[in-house]
């Protein structure tokens, strides 16, 4: 049961004070740690869309998804794993440079389609977008030469296709996946051996 | 009381941000509000006085007011309201809040705040209610603009009722009550439709009951609103009923099927029963863990069916084998229909069996005193508890024909919730005795209440003391799991003359100290005219059982008052490690 994996949520949200706070509570109360977390604006007025990245088992996620289901502010859901979807991460990574390395480094970026924002006497800032593996394949290739910061937006996602917005899986459109009943019934433990029969 | 103003302004013109709360909550149809005022709450409080409509009870202590509004609700089961000024008047609203929130109360609270452009700046008396209420309430509100302020609270009371209910908290500032409000006051949402039930998942619960040796059904606080449909269901079925504590009287106690309440102390038949079941029927419950003991031994042979109307709750605690989202009147209406009653001889012969393992108390002590007062209580009596072994006590020995007659604090174990939800009751039903049992220890925790029965000449509300000069419950499991160090649960000797205190706010008390004065002693108390109370003083040492202890599984329960013996409470501790390794 312990299939501990990163989940990806997009929660749509009412755009007023306190959301954030409340839904980061709820994770954190129950003890889900939040991996990611990017907020902004939709097209719609007033209703703010969060992603969010949550690891733990499939379980963990659905309490947590049903527990945010309920909270007034929360317009709708989207579980990702459940989706297709395409996410994307910005990522800003300052990287050492000496003469020597310079124009190896530059030679990365550009093998990662990486541009380049800032350029100092010992040091090179690069822009990276894409997907966690291209983010994290580009940090290792940088590391060799000296990392001196790095600011990562969080992911991002958006389901695939023309009705991207209105996945199967929204708010007031009947019960989550979790719901569907399993009908094989299995004793959930063997009785324990002993019953303390004191008096 | 002879002259608040009231009578003298039925002129409502200037409507302000205080008098549109008033409109719109007699709008709503609220009849009473519990509060008490403060700086930042006095608008509403000065506009209060334009709106005779709505009864205002000022409580000695916002916690009461908070527990009052509750009882009111669990009474009716209509939305309650409270109300409170900022900072030490809101916070004071809490524990009745988080109460409300695990017992799924419908409850308003409004608060007062400083005034706008103070908020954040650490003001005098300035609290961020709705921070602190975050976790606590099903939603809250900062009014940031009047005009908003109505339609704000509409859409508080009906969060609040909708669904699963709970408390609602809107934070109102200063400046917000006494601006200029120009906007239209409300009508109150209708009442949202539940959920029905899906017809896939009833069918797999109808399959499921069909093939059935051993069933039973239990219900909890989220069913007592569907009692009738469940009553019919079981008898349609021929299918035993537990009701937890929350949801005593669901089902009535006098009928055969009925095996009492189950969990930390449940009776033998409830616990047994579950244990054995082969399908478990749960209906409007969520599986607390004083109910399921060790979750891993919690009806470990059983397929579960759980009906329950919030979907966050199935599969929370207990794998859940069938699901069924929705209403519990429905869904239980539903079953009811595709019954199939078998019979099932040897699961009836097996009840009956645990069923006479009921123990009543014999010997003069807690559980006597209890059960002397509720045997005598009549089926439309209100029965309130505090928290501790009385309540346990009244839990089990107390009889319940119908729903919404038992009221005590079931999630929080709120001491100090008895008297005021009792006054809330007994205001709301002014016609229906509103009796309380509590303990010594829970009783002083709100015991200044006693002002607002005199203040309100309310003269329904029976008050019993168990006094047994012990904070009794925490004893019981210091003698069981701590070798019997009472450690800061003595109260005998600073206990105040409790018939003494009582009459300082002219409510009559009576006394009994020994089983032969304690039938006097509550037909005096009962028929008092008044509201009253009783102390009954009983013995130190008496525990409550059957006990399942913590980290143990329901069929490890120990059913009797052990024998006392020196070496109890190191064979309890063993149960109780043993049951929480495996
Ligand atoms: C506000 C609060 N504080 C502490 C507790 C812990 N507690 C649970 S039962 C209990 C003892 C209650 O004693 P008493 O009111 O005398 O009732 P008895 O158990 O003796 O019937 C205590 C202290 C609680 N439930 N609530």
């Amino acid at each position: 049961m312990t299939d501990t994996r990163d989940h990806l949520l997009s929660i749509l949200v009412r755009d007023e004070p306190r959301v954030l706070t409340r839904i980061t509570a709820l994770f954190g109360r129950r003890g889900y740690n939040i991996r990611s977390l990017s907020v902004g604006s939709t097209e719609h007025p007033g209703v703010s869309r969060m992603t969010i990245v949550v690891s733990g088992d499939r379980g963990v996620v659905e309490q947590a998804i049903r527990q945010l289901e309920k909270l007034h502010d929360v317009v709708r859901i989207i579980d990702h794993s459940l989706e297709k979807y395409v996410d994307r991460e910005l990522v800003l990574v300052k990287v050492a440079i000496t003469p020597e390395s310079r124009v190896e480094v530059r030679q990365i970026a550009e093998d990662f389609r990486s541009r380049i924002v800032d350029v100092g006497r010992h040091a090179l800032t690069f822009e990276v977008t894409g997907d966690e593996g291209k983010i994290t394949a580009f940090i290792e290739q940088m590391r060799p030469f000296g990392i001196l910061e790095t600011m990562r937006t969080g992911r991002i996602a958006l389901t695939r296709g023309s009705n991207a917005d209105i996945p199967t899986h929204v708010y007031h459109e009947g019960e989550t996946q979790a719901l569907q009943p399993t009908l094989e019934v299995q004793p959930r433990e063997e009785r324990a051996r002993h019953v303390p029969n004191l008096f | 009381m002879a002259d608040n103003g009231k009578q003298h302004a039925p002129h409502r013109g200037d409507m302000t941000g205080a008098k549109a709360l008033w409109a719109t909550l007699a709008n709503h149809g609220i009849s009473t509000v519990f509060g008490y005022p403060g700086g930042a709450i006095m608008p509403v409080y000065d506009a209060l006085t334009f709106y005779p409509e709505v009864r205002h009870v000022l409580t000695r202590h916002e916690q009461g007011a908070a527990h009052a509004a509750e009882g009111w609700a669990k009474a009716t089961g209509e939305i309650g309201v409270c109300m409170a000024t900022s900072g030490p008047g809101a916070t004071n609203l809490v524990t009745g809040l988080a109460d409300a929130m695990l017992d799924s109360v419908p409850l308003l609270a409004i608060t007062g705040n400083v005034a706008s452009h103070l908020m954040g700046t650490d003001a005098f008396q300035e609290a961020d209610i709705t921070g602190i209420t975050l976790p606590i309430t099903k939603h809250n509100y900062v009014v940031r603009d009047v005009e908003e302020l109505p339609l704000i609270v509409a859409e508080a009371i009906r969060i609040a009722r909708s669904g699963r209910p709970g408390p609602v908290l809107v934070d109102i500032p200063k400046d917000i009550q006494l601006a200029a409000f120009h906007g239209e006051i409300p009508a109150p949402h209708a009442r949202p439709e539940a959920p029905a039930p899906s017809p896939e998942s009833v069918e797999r619960a109808l399959e499921l009951l069909r093939g059935a040796k051993k069933p039973v059904i239990m219900a909890g606080g989220g069913s007592l609103d569907a009692s009738a449909e469940i009553t019919a269901l079981a008898r349609a079925w021929d299918i035993p009923v537990i009701t937890t504590l929350m949801g005593l009287g669901a089902f009535p106690s006098s009928d055969p099927l009925w095996l009492g309440m189950p969990g930390m102390h449940g009776s033998v038949a409830a616990n047994r029963a579950i244990s054995e079941a082969d399908v478990l029927l749960g209906i409007g419950l969520r599986f607390d863990d004083r109910v399921t003991g060790r979750v891993s031994g919690f009806a470990p042979n059983a397929a579960i069916i759980h009906v329950e109307l919030d979907a966050a709750e199935i599969g929370k605690i207990i794998r859940t084998h069938v699901p069924v989202r929705g209403d519990a009147k429905q869904a239980a209406q539903l079953l009811a229909e595709g019954a199939q009653p078998t019979p099932r001889p040897e699961w009836k012969a097996q009840i009956e069996d645990w069923k006479s393992r009921t123990v009543t108390p014999e010997t003069y002590g807690a559980g006597y005193a209890v059960k002397a007062v509720v045997d005598r209580l009549r089926p439309d009596d209100i029965l309130s508890s505090d928290v501790g072994q009385h309540q346990m006590l009244a839990a089990q020995l107390a009889r319940f024909e119908k729903p919404r007659r038992w009221i005590n604090s079931g999630g929080l174990g709120t001491m100090g919730f008895g008297l005021p939800a009792a006054i809330g009751a007994g205001m709301a039903e002014p016609g229906v005795r509103s009796v309380v049992i509590a303990g010594d220890g829970g009783f002083q925790m709100t015991a200044q209440e006693l002002a607002t029965l005199k203040m309100y000449d309310v003269r329904n509300v029976k008050i019993c003391i168990i006094n047994n000069s012990f904070l009794g419950m925490v004893r019981q499991w210091q003698e069981l799991f701590h070798e019997k160090r009472y450690s800061e649960v003595w109260l005998g000797d600073s206990n105040p003359d409790f018939i003494k205190l009582a009459g300082a706010y002219d409510v009559p008390g009576y006394r009994a100290t020994t089983a032969e004065e304690l039938p006097a002693a509550i037909d005096a108390w009962l028929s008092d005219p008044k509201s009253a109370l009783l102390e009954v003083v009983v013995p130190h040492e008496h525990g409550v059982f059957p006990m399942v202890p913590a980290g143990a599984a329901l069929y490890e329960m120990i059913e009797t008052e052990p024998v006392r013996s020196p070496d109890l409470s190191a064979q309890m501790q063993d149960a109780a490690e043993e049951a929480s390794e495996a």
